[in-house]
């Protein structure tokens, strides 16, 4: 018995022992020397993870630990993404690191157990699962985000986490606690049949709003988002392109999971507070980016409105709403790495820069690299043909399915809204003012392949979406049936 | 007689007063932290009295869980401050702003 269970969890334990082993081994051999090759190994390990857990695939599910811990291909789903994207942050990050003497040990550890955590989150079927996967993985992101422990930003940026971080994990758990109470059991299959049974008690309702907030706080949705700019711009810009991609993913998964499976009876109380969560977000986003010269900062509005757009598919309360959630998830985060990687590449004199008018006329200098940069940032706006747009379209589809038509009204004038910051960068690159505050020629050549390759898919992926669609179909039919 | 009520309005008031220290706190950081604890510690005292409410003992292991956690939370936060601290000199809470958010 127990060891089939283990044989279920076996990803989430070959992980965590390699993280340990890591940690364990660098401490008693020649610490920072070694990480660069722990970012690699890392990098390789979960992308290993990540194939072998798509391989597994097909409809099954498999329940561990007495309904504790679920493997279907939802949670499949989102941990092929969350792997696969925090490899590759892990990847374009070394060389970053490397000359900026930030690369210590402790990173592709913190990065492995915050993983760990997430997909124990994306797995979790029982509240018990859920905290403890959300807090392994916030624990880990608090240190991340202070990696640089001599710069005042980034112990501030680490500081602001902790603080907003622990009130959201104490919002999540009194909600915890009184659908515990209320409904006597914490698994959700126990709460979904006592919620089958009548109206939803008031105690349970309490008890959903609380953990609603308390969730909408680690996917940075307004009015939950004051940490978002600040920990974006505060913390070294790998980690910077690590919270803004697997985490999201891995909250808006637990998220789905959460008011699928456990509220799952209760969809139309709960609708109406993610559609608020999802309108505010979307123009909070795009009003508050238009403002913003540092690009760390602009992205954290930016992905501020796509999670506002992606829970769109969540208020929706369908299965149709669920897959489109989990293709725009897939989508923002190619878009964002691609980003990323090019935000990682811009520096002067060996020195990072952040502030977008060092873009100037980026284009004579590295056109290809701008013409890349330009078809990401179309993405982002959703500006068709790219992918991004038909992320947005596939949420609105599901949007007006569900009669939620004011929704996506208001969803596509604030796309028309934050269109307007993107575009900007793309001005600058092309038609800005000649200046002296010129960025060196990227001369990573994995960063620059990074940024291309992301453009080519937001491109070529429109003809099939690579299969995404067909899988992110059938994780959404096991979790909405 | 003291009823299950009871618990739960003493469990919901330490609460608020956790949150509100957190936003009305003008001083330090560590009546910050401290207020965090208290949160955690008000959930204890609404889980314990549900557990032995219901009879059932999900919510006495689930408070093991959650003081385990609130431990880690608490070491991993005191070092942040100590990092902070170091690099700025002060741990009064209006000087956390050289970002403004």
């Amino acid at each position: 018995m127990i060891s089939a269970d283990l044989n279920v969890i076996l990803p989430e334990i070959l992980l965590a022992l390699f993280a340990i082993l890591a940690l364990l081994g660098a401490v008693y051999t020649n610490k920072d020397a070694a990480a660069g090759v722990m970012v690699w190994a890392t990098a390789i390990v979960m992308a290993l993870l990540a194939i072998w857990i798509g391989m597994t695939s097909g409809g099954t599910t498999r329940i561990a630990f007495n309904g504790l811990f679920i493997e279907d291909s939802f949670a499949r789903f989102a941990k092929v993404t969350m792997l696969l994207s925090a490899a590759a942050v892990l990847a374009m990050s070394e060389a970053y690191m490397k000359k900026r003497g930030l690369l210590r040990f402790e990173y592709p550890v913190l990065i492995a157990l915050s993983v760990v955590g997430m997909m124990m989150m994306v797995s979790a079927g029982d509240l018990m699962t859920l905290y403890m996967g959300l807090e392994l993985q916030s624990l880990a992101l608090y240190v991340v985000a202070s990696l640089r422990r001599d710069s005042v930003k980034s112990t501030e940026a680490g500081l602001k986490y902790f603080v907003l971080g622990a009130l959201s994990s104490g919002l999540l758990l009194y909600g915890v606690s009184l659908v515990y109470g209320y409904a006597g059991t914490t698994q959700f299959a126990g709460v979904m049949s006592l919620a089958s049974e009548g109206p939803t008690s008031l105690g349970l309702l309490f008890g959903i709003v609380f953990v609603v907030s308390g969730l909408a706080f680690k996917v940075s949705a307004v009015p939950f988002h004051m940490w978002t700019p600040d920990v974006y711009e505060g913390a070294p810009t790998p980690v910077t392109a690590f919270f803004a991609t697997a985490p999201k993913v891995a909250a808006m998964a637990l998220f789905a999971r959460v008011l699928h499976d456990a509220f799952g009876n209760a969809v139309a109380d709960w609708s109406q507070i993610i559609a608020l969560l999802s309108v505010l977000s979307m123009f909070l986003g795009a009003v508050a980016a238009i403002g913003q010269t540092n690009i760390k900062r602009l992205m954290a509005y930016s992905s501020i409105a796509h999670m506002g757009y992606a829970l769109i598919g969540l208020a929706a309360g369908t299965e149709l709403g669920v897959k489109s959630m989990l293709v725009y998830l897939a989508i923002y985060v190619t878009m964002n790495i691609g980003t990323f990687a090019f935000i990682l590449g811009m520096e002067k004199d060996g020195q990072p820069v952040t502030d977008i008018t060092a873009l100037n006329m980026y284009s004579k200098r590295a056109p290809g690299k701008a013409l890349a940069m330009l078809v990401l940032l179309f993405s982002l706006a959703g500006v068709p043909p790219m992918l991004g747009f038909f992320a947005k379209l596939g949420v609105w589809q599901a949007g007006v399915d569900a009669g939620l038509i004011w929704l996506v009204v208001a969803s596509a004038v604030a796309s028309a809204i934050g269109a307007y910051y993107y575009l900007r960068i793309v001005f600058l690159m092309y038609f800005g003012a000649e200046g002296d505050d010129r960025l060196d020629e990227g001369k990573s050549s994995l960063l620059s392949g990074v940024v291309v390759a992301a453009a080519v898919i937001m491109v070529v992926g429109i003809v099939n979406l690579f299969g995404v669609e067909t899988a992110a179909i059938s994780a959404a039919a096991t979790l909405v049936n | 007689m003291i009823g299950i009520e009871h618990y739960l309005t003493v469990a919901a008031t330490l609460f608020v007063i956790g949150i509100f220290g957190l936003f009305l706190n003008r001083k330090n950081i560590i009546i910050m932290l401290m207020s965090i604890e208290l949160m955690l510690l008000a959930v204890n005292i609404n889980f314990v009295a549900f557990s032995y409410y219901l009879g059932d003992l999900v919510g006495q292991v689930f408070t093991l869980f959650v003081l385990t956690v609130a431990a880690a939370e608490a070491a991993i936060g005191l070092a942040i401050l100590v990092c902070f601290f170091r690099n700025r000199g002060t741990i009064a809470v209006e000087d956390v702003n050289v970002m403004k958010g």
